[in-house]
């Protein structure tokens, strides 16, 4: 089975990767960390981005071996700096 | 009530969110752009994931609830280029004893450092401009 992710990026990541968001195409079931081990490689600039970035998955942090179902929206998070 | 804003923090609306007769204790928290110690700093640009942030300060607001039944809270988070010596948070909490109105206030700029996905670049003197991490530190490029 199919499913489009898609795949949001900010600060200095979306600078790294030239990009604030992209859609992907993934085979299910898939985890965060087999997407983010694509965008890395995928990407120009996605090796910049740490094997092991803060992640969220439909506004919520989660780990990397999280579950990826279709229409979900993935964030790759700097590390914070609020307040 | 969105938790952001662009615009300078104004505390009388917060506090009036929070405030009851039942509430013999108010605390705020401010938290301040702050010129460099090393390098002049003109001001810090703030940026978020803002549909997450208004869902993160929902989830930190109901844990507050949680811990402190009696305790109200409120927050505003400022986003954009914020002058060096205003505003960039605005924390206030209030409760029946003073106690639980700074265990909820400090309680919720902990969970912000912690959690809320927002990233400062930092804007110098000299033009040039860095990625900074939780601690004020540079972010290594």
């Amino acid at each position: 089975m199919d499913g489009t992710i898609r795949v949001r990026f900010f600060a200095r990541y979306a600078e790294l990767v030239g990009c604030e968001e992209t859609a992907l195409a993934v085979t299910l079931p898939s985890t965060v960390a087999d997407l983010v081990r694509r965008l890395r490689t995928e990407l120009p600039g996605g090796q910049e981005i740490p094997e092991r970035p803060l992640t969220a998955l439909n506004l919520k942090h989660v780990r990397l071996d999280a579950v990826l179902h279709d229409g979900d929206e993935l964030a790759l998070l700097p590390p914070i700096a609020g307040g | 009530m969105s938790h952001l804003t662009r615009a300078a923090i104004s505390l009388d609306p917060l506090l009036a969110e929070v405030m009851s007769p039942g509430c013999g204790g108010t605390c705020v928290f401010l938290g301040t752009v702050r010129t460099g110690a090393d390098e002049p700093v003109a001001g810090i640009e703030y940026s978020g994931y803002e549909e997450m942030v208004e869902a993160e300060f929902g989830r930190i607001e109901s844990e507050v609830r949680e811990r402190w039944p009696d305790a109200r809270s409120a927050v505003r988070h400022r986003l954009g280029l914020i002058p060096a010596g205003e505003a960039s948070i605005a924390i206030v909490a209030a409760a029946p004893h003073r106690a639980e109105a700074f265990a909820a206030c400090r309680y919720v700029i902990e969970a912000v450092k912690q959690r809320l996905p927002v990233w400062k670049k930092e804007h110098r003197g000299d033009g040039s401009t860095v990625w900074m991490d939780r601690s004020g530190h540079t972010v290594v490029q």
